[in-house]
């Protein structure tokens, strides 16, 4: 919690008037009952009824005056609100932008986009409690005792007992509850991923008939959930009889020692009347804090997570002195590189050295867990490689600044993205300036030109959010386009293909081959008819280069690839 | 886990968020209605019946405690008369000074009362914790069984993150209403009725001039609703844009980056963010005035009752102690009545979330069992489509006429394009839906004939996303057969090869599955899947793309795996991978939901129909290059 503070520091001014115009309020909140006490003893007592309704008008007034105040302080903690939940929700995008793939594993994306909603609400939410009554609580319990002691001594310890009792009762019932808050938690994330598991995996449960079993999983999720919530239910159903309690005792207590101090003459009705609506004042106060407090763990818990985003600092960016280029030929050479996934015990690539020629085309194969996809996201830098080289042009890219180095790639993910917007406005996604004819081009190698002009709207067809209103083949396809209009110098496919049939797959790719020229071309596949063509066929095998060259020679010196190239075609059709 | 089922939990979370406000915002944010308000609380009332005893004690002792401290600041008051008079008459020379006796009397039925009701407000608070909890938990049970009941069309028309809601979000605000709520509600009610009675037995005329002030503070607090609804829709508004743009731009985050998209998202963001804190100011500004306002009103009552009861007092028409308890009653008058006004906003969107849980808890669910079901003694595993039609829905037929006859331990690759029909065939052979005409029949029972589970058990299958769920590895293979013990596990586990990488991963067969990290890789979890299909040894085997994220090369492995399980079972293979298919019994070639080749490998490329153009369709490239 303490980790954002800072964002409070802008509004330290503001803040410090709110507490003042808080002290205001409280002042005026608690002279009323002076008011009050002054109208028994000198109205009431003397029969005096002008000194009455003038009192009354006075009262009036300073209930007026706390009201601007209190409107005044609630102004200023709802801008103070949301103007600090939205510095920390920019703040929280801007870096998560600029997260490499490890950060993104580190926190999972779903964490992130949790982090960067939800729990920005639980702040702004926590921000206006505070400021409006966790700040007010205290000033008008010392309001309180200031008064009751200015008025009279004899009783204040009575409103210092009432407080102090009050405070143990909170101490004792929040420190019971606030573990079982955080567990709270984290019981609702298990019993939803119950839930989200047996929805996803309905048809294997129905297969296997563990219809009982699930429910059984579901039960326990859910029981223990329900138990704890009990628990900390009954344990808040504690405070509000109690401090009501508290506060009628108190009440009690006032008549009692009161009618003794009046009977004494130390005292006056009506300094005794005022004294009772102090004290119920001050517990209002604090009944009311204590019920922000029931936020306090979950907001503490989302400042935490937010402060661990801000926390982390991306593991790929740009060096000190970054190189800017402004074109490459996209020679790519691997010298050596080896990568290991932060926190894991072995490398997942080992030794790895090849060139890409431009204007060549190379392809990988190899089994799952070989490391195909690994290999392809050190060159964007989503990863950078743990050891060894890779050089773009001669030139190592950890030494190139991220911009450039991205901008003379064109990749296409194994799972299509696209973004809200058009159909147009994903195209030109890489490229602002394209004009429609490069558009219109890039759609037609893709294989995406019946996509476009099946809708009225054309490029103006509309793209719902996360690309739903388009079928799995049509997004790789757009996907593809996307990458073509920004005709860079190195193209990443990485398994881009395998969402397609055979046919499309053959078309595209000769349409393909036209349009790449002299642009280097990576490309992962599944299909040993899509690699077989490539002048460089690299074979991976848990992490290790285990064949390099063409179809032909990898199928009499590579026994990796001949089992693969097997298992798929029949040898006369490999000749 | 799908982008869709993470949505409507955030949307949601803006209101469940806004509920933390308690009294201060609560209900003032947009507030969605139930379509049927009337039909949906009747319900939810019959739903909670059993409870109906527990509930009855409970607003018994909401009302008692309620009532039990009301009586207090009267007696309260009648001491401070007491003391009052005393006073006066020492003055005047006429009597005692100060009557300890009565006061002490009076003290001790105040602390006599006062403990009796904090004993009820809390029992009333234990017993309904304990109902809410009770009745929670029954829905939520309620929901995760009616899941596994409800028929696969359900599911095709809704979101995963529209059922996960409706578990979680819309079962939390049925909790918190009858959990506070409900006695908060009756606690409102009995207080504004017993403060009036005690109010009228003080002084009516007081009582009236207090209730004037009423009209006023209802429409001060409608003005302050009406105006802030508009600031609650568009921050409503915005929020959705604003998690709409997060979610995009951090699923798609490796395109940003390699598209140079990042500045655009970030200034894309910054001025839907502004968007937001202009609304989102507003709206809390506007709800928090709320209790200022209402603090007003009640000062404004409370200045009233000293004016009039001080002149009232002035003119001996009542005592200073009433005065006092008028002033102590006034003050616990106003805020019953915002509860009141807030418990009415409550049952709204309560009403909205409990119409979504019954309307789930009422759909209809999979057709009844056959009454005589067929119990085979032995599966052989003759399967026979007879003029099966079938569509997802009543106006577009998928499946057109199917008819093919498969004899026992053939096997089966069924071919064609993506969206042929291949996938629908299969979930009408394990009955995840029904056929619309014709009849699937294995070993001459009607499947319609058979119960599901005993149907289902004949089959193992291989599907095409590896479904995994929050459990060790161990744990996850030993589903295809729960009685199996370590080493059956391992040893089905070797057979599909899964237990060289088992052993590679930290922890090996006890490393957790996670949902999220994906610590392992989509053609290891197939794997997995492989060895629990292998584990449960089923008659008939169902491969639906099962090894197209699995490579060619661990595919082999697999293969051979599955080439030993499939001997003598009958098995249906989906594969876009020609070569799995080429050595199959019976080639099925699909097209728009008919069959419209049979047959074998050779016999279908001499043919030269749809089958030879798909299959060499993989050549086209190799030729043109070459």
């Amino acid at each position: 919690m303490t980790r954002l503070i800072k964002y409070a520091e802008p509004y330290v001014y503001i803040l410090l008037l709110a507490i003042i115009l808080l002290f205001f309020q409280a002042t005026c909140d608690l002279s009323l009952p002076d008011y009050m006490s002054d109208m028994v003893n000198n109205g009431i007592a003397s029969g005096d009824s002008s000194y009455i309704i003038k009192t009354g008008f006075l009262m009036l007034g300073v209930s007026v005056l706390s009201t601007v105040f209190s409107v005044s302080v609630g102004f200023i903690a709802a801008r103070v609100a949301a103007g600090m939940s939205r510095t920390i929700r920019h703040d929280l995008f801007c870096k998560v932008e600029t997260f490499s793939n490890a950060e993104f594993d580190k926190f999972s994306t779903s964490s992130l986009i949790t982090r960067t909603t939800n729990d920005i609400t639980q702040i702004q939410m926590l921000v206006v409690m505070l400021i409006r009554i966790v700040f007010y609580a205290p000033i008008l319990g010392v309001g309180g005792i200031m008064h009751a002691l200015a008025n009279s001594k004899s009783m204040t310890w009575i409103i210092f007992v009432a407080v102090v009792t009050l405070l143990i009762i909170i101490f004792v019932l929040f420190s019971l509850a606030l573990p079982r808050f955080k567990s709270i938690q984290n019981l609702i994330d298990r019993m939803n991923t119950v839930v989200r598991e047996n929805l996803e995996g309905m048809p294997v449960i129905r297969a296997f008939n563990t219809q009982k079993f699930e429910e059984n999983r579901f039960d326990k999720a859910n029981r223990d959930l329900t138990d704890t919530t009990l628990y900390v239910n009954r344990l808040m159903a504690v405070m509000m009889p109690s401090m009501m309690l508290i506060m009628n005792l108190v009440t009690v207590l006032i008549i009692w020692v009161g009618s003794n101090q009046v009977s004494a003459f130390k005292m006056d009705v009506g300094e005794m009347m005022a004294y009772m609506q102090y004290v119920m004042q001050i517990i209002m106060a604090f009944l009311m804090m204590s019920v922000t407090f029931i936020m306090v763990p979950r907001a503490s818990v989302s400042a935490g997570r937010i402060a661990d985003v801000l926390r982390s600092e991306p593991s790929v960016k740009d060096a000190p002195d970054a190189a800017n280029i402004e074109s490459c030929s996209g020679l790519i050479e691997f010298h050596d590189v080896s990568f290991r996934y932060p926190g894991a015990s072995e490398d997942v690539l080992h030794n790895i050295s090849f060139t890409a020629l431009p204007g060549q085309t190379t392809a990988f194969i190899g089994a799952t867990g070989s490391g195909k996809s690994t290999l392809m996201n050190l060159i964007p830098r989503f990863y950078d490689a743990t050891g060894g080289h890779i050089l773009l042009d001669g030139v190592n890219i950890k030494s190139v600044s991220l911009h450039d180095l991205r901008k003379n790639i064109g990749y296409v993910p194994q799972k299509a993205v696209l973004f809200s917007g058009t159909i147009g406005s994903n195209l030109s996604y890489g490229d602002k300036d394209a004009e429609e004819a490069a558009l219109m081009s890039a759609a037609d190698i893709a294989q995406a030109t019946e996509i476009i002009n099946e809708k009225p709207e054309k490029f103006g067809a509309p793209i719902a959010q996360g690309g739903t209103n388009v079928s799995g083949g049509q997004k790789q396809r757009l996907s593809i386009a996307r990458a073509l209009v920004k005709k860079p110098q190195i193209f990443i496919f990485d398994d881009s293909f395998s969402a397609l049939d055979f046919k499309t797959d053959a078309t595209l790719r000769a349409a393909l081959k036209k349009e790449t020229g002299n642009s280097t071309v990576l490309i992962v596949a599944q299909r040993i008819s899509t690699v077989m063509s490539a002048d460089q066929i690299i074979v991976l095998d848990h992490g290790r280069i285990v064949g390099k060259g063409m179809h032909a020679d990898l199928m009499k010196s590579c026994g990796v690839y001949r089992e693969i190239a097997l298992s798929q075609l029949s040898l006369e059709e490999l000749a | 886990m799908s982008e869709e089922s993470k949505r409507p939990s955030q949307h949601r979370g803006g209101m469940a968020g806004g509920r933390m406000g308690g009294h201060m915002g609560g209900g003032m944010g947009a507030v969605e209605k139930a379509k049927d308000f009337k039909g949906t609380i009747k319900r939810l009332l019959n739903y909670i019946s059993d409870f109906k005893l527990s509930i009855v004690i409970v607003m018994c002792f909401a009302a008692a405690s309620s009532v039990f401290s009301i009586i207090g600041p009267k007696i309260l008051g009648k001491a401070t008369t007491k003391l009052f008079e005393g006073l006066m008459a020492y003055a005047l020379g006429t009597g005692l000074l100060t009557d300890f006796d009565y006061i002490a009397k009076c003290i001790v039925l105040l602390v006599f009362l006062y403990i009796i009701s904090a004993v009820f407000s809390y029992a009333q608070g234990y017993i309904m914790s304990g109902v809410s909890m009770k009745i929670t938990f029954r829905l939520r049970r309620d929901i995760s069984e009616k899941m596994n009941r409800l028929p696969f069309q359900y599911f095709d028309s809704r979101t995963h993150g529209e059922v996960l809601s409706r578990v979680t979000n819309d079962v939390d605000t049925i909790s918190q209403t009858l959990n506070q709520s409900l006695t908060q509600l009756i606690t409102s009610v009995s207080t504004v009725i017993g403060v009036l009675i005690m109010m009228l037995t003080i002084s009516i005329r007081m009582t009236i001039v207090t209730f004037l002030i009423l009209p006023l503070s209802f429409s001060l607090l409608m003005f302050i609703i009406k105006k802030s609804q508009k600031h609650f829709k568009d921050q409503q508004k915005f929020l959705g844009q604003i998690n709409g743009h997060i979610e995009e731009n951090y699923s798609g985050h490796n395109v940003v980056q390699v598209f140079n998209g990042e500045q655009d998202a970030v200034d894309e963001f910054t001025k839907i963010n502004d968007d937001l804190y202009r609304s989102a100011w507003k709206s809390q500004f506007l709800s928090g005035l709320m209790m200022p306002v209402m603090t007003f009103v009640g000062n404004i009552g409370y200045v009233a009752v000293c004016i009039l009861g001080g002149y009232l007092a002035v003119h001996r028409a009542i005592t200073i102690g009433d005065i006092q308890a008028f002033i102590q009653y006034v003050r616990s008058f106003m805020q019953p009545i915002a509860q009141i006004a807030n418990v009415a906003n409550t049952l709204q969107s309560t009403a909205a979330a409990a119409e979504r849980v019954f309307e789930f808890l009422n759909a209809d669910e999979e057709i009844p069992e056959a009454e005589n079901p067929a119990m085979p003694e032995k599966v052989n595993g003759e399967v026979s489509f007879r003029d099966v039609v079938f569509g997802y829905s009543a106006d577009k037929t998928i499946i057109h006429d199917f008819s093919s006859e498969i004899k026992a331990g053939q096997r089966i690759a069924i071919v064609g394009h993506t969206g042929a029909g291949k996938t629908t065939i299969i979930k009408l052979l394990m009955r995840f839906y029904d056929v619309t005409s014709g009849s699937i029949v294995i070993d001459g029972h009607d499947i319609r004939d058979y119960r599901r589970k005993d149907l289902r058990s004949m089959f193992g299958m291989v599907l095409q996303d590896a479904w995994l769920y929050h459990d060790t590895i161990m744990e996850n293979i030993r589903y295809g057969s729960f009685g199996a013990t370590d080493e059956e596990v391992i040893e089905a586990s070797k057979a599909a090869h899964c237990d060289e990488f088992i052993h590679a991963l930290p922890g090996g067969y006890n490393m957790v599955i996670n949902e999220d990290a994906g610590n392992i890789s989509q053609g290891q979890k197939q794997l997995l899947t492989i060895a629990r299909t292998i584990l449960s040894d089923p008659k008939i085997l169902i491969l639906d793309e099962a090894t197209s994220s699995v490579d060619t090369r661990t595919e082999i492995l697999i293969q051979k795996a599955m080439e030993g399980l499939m001997r003598d079972r009958t098995s249906f293979v989906i594969a876009h991978r020609l070569s799995t298919i080429r050595d199959a019994d019976l080639i099925l070639m699909m097209k728009d939901g008919n069959i419209v080749e049979q047959g074998k490998h050779e016999e279908l490329l001499k043919k030269g129909g749809y089958y030879a153009e798909l299959y060499l369709s993989q050549f086209e490239n190799k030729t043109e290059t070459a």
